[in-house]
């Protein structure tokens, strides 16, 4: 590849940087051009290696039936991908993601209230701030162990219930039908901080003279909210709003750490990884992974034709 | 007019309360969770045993958990994992990402929009479920079950470092480019003597996102370093051995969360900018 690029332009660089100065040797010239590729030598030789083969492995072992150790490695057409869209213990589970997909509208709502609320002067507000943000930094494991602790029975949420007499509280997690309400809860505490953070920044940089303005035309804070601040930051929430998709199609940690995806908490990630590490079907995993993929790519292709320049400026 | 402005007056008066109290409302729901695991890592085991989850402990300063946490539970090895990869995946991700950022914003060569695109292509793929076939690769390398599949996959799937050095590399002016180049520097020097001492408020954001990124990691040592732990796994070990000792897990949580807390309160500005531009991308 690098050979081939020697023979051409060398027209640009000439009138380039580099200007004509002369005297440069032969072998020099040869260097200098190679010298670009050299910079990037590691880095594309990594993002290959790591990501790109991989990826096309993937798509790969998706046709095939292989277990992850055998040295052959059966052709079978699209029967991995008919299986992922058919057998409902593997496409059903996408039905999980509408938890935290739901929990993901509470997080912007309660994001966007207290972004709102501290772009005015606010006392201590740097203190609000660090507070709402922090859980966003705190290790994963650390979390799940958190909200163990908070939802295990006679925990810190049923002595809390308790005080305002509600003695009978459920399973938060070991009952199906509520345990994926616990899961996506403790996503909401997890990510909300980071909305905050956005919508706050968004805020922010919208100038403070139009509120001034409207101030004096005698426009309440609840018109100058929908006057002023949510056109400003309408498309950090469009942009919120499609990572909320991408999200929760692929959550994994909080359910695999707290549960391991017992008591109907499995999402599409774990089955995957379970697929492919536990029971060692990779060519099925592959699969799925492929399809996981191409669900991501639709979103990430719709968010940019409906928020083509999606940057945020912040203050 | 009078009345206007004090019903105003009244109304504004209300609405800080209600600002207030529920600024008051979050915060307890923030703490509150973290705080009781405080509380409980003080306790000694029968004491957890009688007391409810917001009893104060009967003594601030039995650290036995702590100890427990810390020298049976792996916490050592982990923190010591920990930070040998954090020292080399973040030299090995500001080394290679300030070079290639060097080379696309300061160079013209051929490929230049296809080795853009590989790496924008790069961020769409999500990163846990493409280990069913990474696993593969760092398995062929010989390298399953080794620190070094760590610090290899944390150099190598790097892409947002690269781009927020590329952002702040355009902020440097070419101009003194030029003027190394007339005095007869290379490439090679103008990059390492010029280009990377510029770069450190950029090299500064990448070390703490990338650090706080690497501290939290969870599946990929779980997945490629099952014999030794790191800050995540050993404290994710803990739910075997101490299943039933909620007061030394507990302890081992706050453990991990503490490093956290300080760099969070020491780094804040550059924390809060660099975690939304990578957020944002």
């Amino acid at each position: 590849m690098v050979a081939i690029t020697q023979s051409t332009p060398r027209a640009p660089r000439r009138r380039g940087r580099r200007g004509s100065h002369s005297g440069v040797p032969a072998g020099r010239g040869v260097f200098a051009r190679l010298t670009p590729y050299l910079f990037l030598l590691v880095a594309v030789g990594l993002l290959l290696l790591l990501t790109y083969l991989p990826a096309a492995n993937m798509l790969w072992y998706s046709l095939t039936d292989w277990d992850g150790l055998d040295l052959e490695k059966n052709f079978v057409g699209i029967d991995n991908y008919v299986q992922v869209f058919t057998n409902p213990q593997i496409f059903g589970v996408f039905g999980v993601s509408l938890y935290y997909f739901a929990g993901s509208f509470v997080q912007m709502a309660i994001a966007l209230y207290f972004a709102a609320l501290l772009s005015y002067r606010t006392r201590f507000s740097n203190f609000f701030r660090g507070v709402l943000f922090f859980p966003y930094l705190i290790n994963g494991v650390a979390i799940g162990f958190v909200f163990l602790y908070l939802f295990q029975p006679g925990g810190t949420l049923d002595t809390v219930l308790a005080w305002v007499g509600l003695s009978d509280p459920p399973q938060w997690l070991g009952d199906p039908d509520i345990a994926n309400y616990s899961l996506a809860a403790t996503s909401v505490w997890r990510y909300t901080g980071l909305n905050f953070v956005l919508f706050l920044g968004a805020i922010q940089s919208i100038p403070g003279e139009l509120y001034e303005a409207a101030e004096i035309d005698g426009a309440n804070r609840w018109q100058q909210f929908w006057a002023l601040t949510f056109p400003g930051i309408r498309r950090i929430i469009g942009l919120s709003f499609i990572l909320a998709i991408a999200g929760s199609l692929s959550v994994f940690e909080i359910p695999f750490i707290m549960t391991g995806g017992a008591n109907g908490t499995s999402t599409f990630v774990i089955q995957t990884l379970q697929t492919a590490f536990s029971f060692r079907q990779v060519g099925l995993a592959s699969a799925m992974a492929i399809v996981l993929l191409a669900i991501v790519l639709v979103v990430t292709f719709i968010q940019r034709k409906i928020f083509p320049d999606e940057k945020v400026e912040l203050s | 007019m009078s009345t206007a402005l004090s019903r105003s007056r009244v109304g504004s008066a209300a609405s800080t309360t209600v600002k207030y109290v529920s600024l008051v409302v979050a915060v307890v729901i923030t703490l509150v969770p973290l705080s009781v695991l405080v509380l409980a890592s003080f306790k000694t085991s029968t004491e957890f045993g009688q007391t409810g989850p917001f009893d104060l402990p009967a003594s601030w300063f039995n650290f036995d958990n702590y100890v427990e946490a810390f020298q049976k539970g792996g916490m050592v090895e982990g923190f010591i994992n920990t930070s040998i990869i954090l020292l080399f995946s973040l030299a090995g991700t500001i080394v290679i990402g300030t070079m290639a950022a060097y080379a696309i914003d300061r160079f013209n060569f051929r490929g230049k929009p296809l080795i853009v695109g590989l790496f924008l292509v790069a961020t769409l793929i999500p990163g846990v479920t493409s280990q069913v076939a990474t696993f593969q690769i760092i398995n062929g390398l010989g390298l399953y079950n080794s620190m070094a599949a760590l610090i290899l996959l944390f150099m190598g799937t790097d892409i947002i470092s690269i781009y927020i050095f590329i952002q702040f590399m355009q902020s440097i002016p070419t101009s003194l480019d030029e003027a190394a180049m007339i005095d007869g520097a290379n490439r090679w020097t103008i990059y390492w003597r010029v280009i990377l001492p510029l770069l450190r408020p950029a090299i500064a954001t990448v070390v703490i996102v990338k650090g706080i990124a690497i501290y939290n990691e969870f599946y990929l040592p779980f997945l490629y370093w099952p014999s030794q732990g790191t800050i995540s796994t050993s404290l994710f070990r803990f739910k075997g051995p101490f299943g039933a000792h909620w007061e030394i897990i507990a302890a081992g949580t706050v453990l991990v969360i503490i490093p956290t807390l300080i760099a969070f309160v020491f780094l804040q500005r550059f924390i809060y900018r660099g975690l939304v531009q990578g957020a944002v991308k």
